[in-house]
């Protein structure tokens, strides 16, 4: 849909798949490469959108900043959260625009979660849920990238990611982790369910709770709930609930006790509809941070970058040792006991 | 085409506002009993076309029809193409490819061409559009289906990419195999009219969200209308209630004042909502009707 953008050009293709690159000439009259060095030579674009296999984003991601591109990069960002890092610095040295495709963060109900959190609607925030399901992986058999963990695919990088960077935007990175659960379900080689734990320091506790082998939901779902002194706020892509507590909040348009915003209301119109505004709309805000030189984007890659030391966190905290219990416990021991006395 | 549609969206749990609405609404329609309860008062208070995804249960419906033929004598489908889920759901699971291999009826051909990475000709990509046409098309087999839509998530794919000769492929298939009228449905209809004119698509059939307060008309509010007053083509109205947000009787006045509009699809899950926007509808829309078109 970039392509019907006011403000751009596409320059040029590139792909793997020999069938659709013949699809997509031939259908669009696009330039088309299977070489990515030489679209970057013979096109140098003014900026490049990367959405490829996980495991490719490293690689690409410094071509195009090495030939002064700004980069729009699918997410996760990294599967190494020290590229990610050495990444987000090489954008900001050259001073290229710098975007990781988290369009939660373009969601209305998500975008007004995060205001109502700012102004401290709720007061202090004690607990967060953050949820994701939907049915990505339901049997045991899978073709694509996303059933292989080298390809960065799995639950934790693909669907956790989602959640886990709304935390971290409404309240930076977290100080801890414990009790990370990254289980299997249906898949061999990858995740299916991700569990766990965080602490935000002074700040709140959150549970992560991500399943990508639920039938019940139709699509992907991404929850939020925080509880605070003052009230609870809920937000799914389609509606924003906030419970408050106190008599009048200091909220334009909210009142004592329950209210609903729907996505009706609360979205902008976007220039372009594909499946979401939020495509449309992170998309539009990358060329519009390009065309006014804005810096401070919302999604850069060093806000992605926090997102994957997280992921990388959970990794390590679900795979070290754990104490494991060697004995019966008591409650277990009186139990036999009792039976055979 | 009739001044109202019943659409299919409350059968299978879509619902734009909200998902425990969804939900609600896919346990209301588990037992497909309850979703011939509701098409049979459709059609007993004169919604008689069906405007519905390939969904799979929408078969056991078409064979119910079918099977009837004295009680549904003019009943007629308005088949939507591809249900999305299935092959978006597929293409996570095996890629976009493998995802039109597995709904491709002639397997055999698409796999071979992957297998041995050959490039494809125009000619042959128009061909599996075909292919996948005519999968989607099986289960209205003997079913009157005067107008068959391309869903939105593909026409605004591909146009958004500026393949928009495919339209025309769709739309050659639609009328030399089943004799109907091919149909566009978008949410950014100021953008496909005037490609689908360009391409030689005469008076098309486009149908968008169409409603008071400008729910998913991109593009904007005002484009809209220029394009329902400046353009020839037959706009179907949908989401005139925009979920739910616009009250019924503001939601219809205000699109039976719009030019340009033939028909209006809407959802429904009792008799009673049927009735009331049939009632709103024959009360606001007095002008020039839809029943002009003959098909």
């Amino acid at each position: 849909m970039i392509r019907v953008h006011p403000n751009v050009d596409i320059a040029a293709v590139c792909d793997t798949s020999k069938i659709l690159l013949s699809i997509m000439e031939k259908k669009t009259g696009i330039a088309c490469y299977s070489d990515v060095n030489q679209m970057m030579n013979d096109t140098k674009p003014d900026a490049v959108l990367i959405a490829t296999p996980s495991r490719h984003h490293e690689s690409l991601v410094r071509l195009a900043l090495e030939n002064a591109a700004h980069v729009f990069c699918e997410k996760p960002f990294c599967l190494n959260w020290a590229s990610s890092n050495e990444l987000a610095a090489l954008a900001e040295s050259k001073g290229l625009i710098n975007q990781v495709g988290y369009h939660y963060r373009f969601v209305a109900a998500f975008r007004e979660m995060k205001r109502l959190l700012s102004l401290g609607a709720i007061g202090t925030v004690s607990h967060v849920l953050a949820e994701a399901y939907g049915p990505v992986v339901l049997r045991p058999k899978g073709k694509s990238w996303r059933s292989k963990k080298e390809e960065g695919g799995g639950c934790l990088y693909d669907y956790a990611a989602h959640p886990i960077n709304l935390l971290g935007w409404f309240f930076g990175r977290p100080s801890s982790i414990s009790g990370t659960v990254i289980n299997t379900v249906f898949s061999d080689d990858t995740d299916d369910e991700v569990y766990g734990t965080m602490r935000f320091g002074s700040g709140p506790s959150a549970q992560i709770s991500v399943n990508w082998s639920d039938e019940s939901y139709r699509k992907m779902t991404v929850k939020m709930t925080a509880w605070g002194t003052a009230g609870k706020l809920y937000a799914d892509r389609q509606e924003f609930h906030a419970f408050l507590r106190n008599e009048s909040p200091q909220v334009d348009g909210y009142t004592k006790g329950w209210n609903i915003r729907y996505t009706t209301e609360l979205t902008d119109p976007v220039w372009f509809y594909v499946r979401g505004e939020e495509y449309s709309a992170q998309l539009d805000y990358f060329i519009q941070c390009i065309l006014a030189g804005e810096r401070d984007n919302l999604n850069s890659f060093a806000s992605a970058a926090e997102t994957d030391y997280a992921l990388a966190l959970m990794t390590e905290d679900a795979t070290q040792g754990r104490v494991t219990s060697a004995v019966p416990s008591p409650v277990l021991a009186r139990k036999k006991s009792f039976f055979r006395g | 085409m009739d001044r109202l549609l019943f659409g299919d969206n409350q059968f299978f749990g879509v619902n734009h506002m909200s998902e425990e609405k969804a939900r609600i609404q896919s346990l209301r329609f588990r037992d497909i009993q309850a979703i011939y309860a509701v098409l049979d008062a459709a059609y007993e208070e004169g919604v008689k076309t069906f405007m519905c995804t390939t969904h799979d249960r929408v078969e056991e419906i078409c064979e119910r029809v079918r099977t009837n033929p004295d009680k549904y004598p003019d009943y007629q489908f308005f088949p939507c193409m591809p249900y999305a889920h299935k092959y978006a759901n597929a293409a996570t699971e095996e890629g976009i490819i493998g995802a039109i291999r597995r709904f491709s009826p002639e397997e055999g051909f698409l796999s071979a061409a992957i297998r041995g990475g050959v490039s494809l000709a125009s000619k042959d990509v128009d061909g599996i559009v075909r292919l996948l046409i005519d999968a989607e098309m099986k289960m209205f087999r003997n079913l009157r289906t005067p107008v068959i839509f391309l869903q939105n998530v593909v026409v605004d794919f591909v146009l958004g990419l500026g393949m928009t000769q495919t339209f025309k492929v769709f739309a050659d298939h639609i009328r030399s195999r089943y004799n109907a009228e091919p149909g566009f449905i978008t949410m950014n209809m100021p953008r496909l009219v005037p490609e689908l004119l360009g391409i030689g698509i005469e008076n098309p059939i486009v149908c968008s969200n169409i409603n008071k307060i400008g729910f998913r008309m991109c593009g904007g509010f005002k484009a809209y209308e220029e394009t329902l007053r400046n353009y020839k083509f037959r706009a179907i109205a949908m989401s005139v209630y925009a979920s739910g947000s616009i009250p019924p009787e503001e939601a219809i006045r205000w699109v039976c004042d719009q030019p340009n509009i033939k028909s209006i699809v809407f959802g429904a899950s009792s008799r009673a909502n049927i009735q009331s926007t049939k009632g709103l509808v024959d009360k606001y829309w007095t002008g020039a009707t839809a029943n002009d078109l003959n098909i």
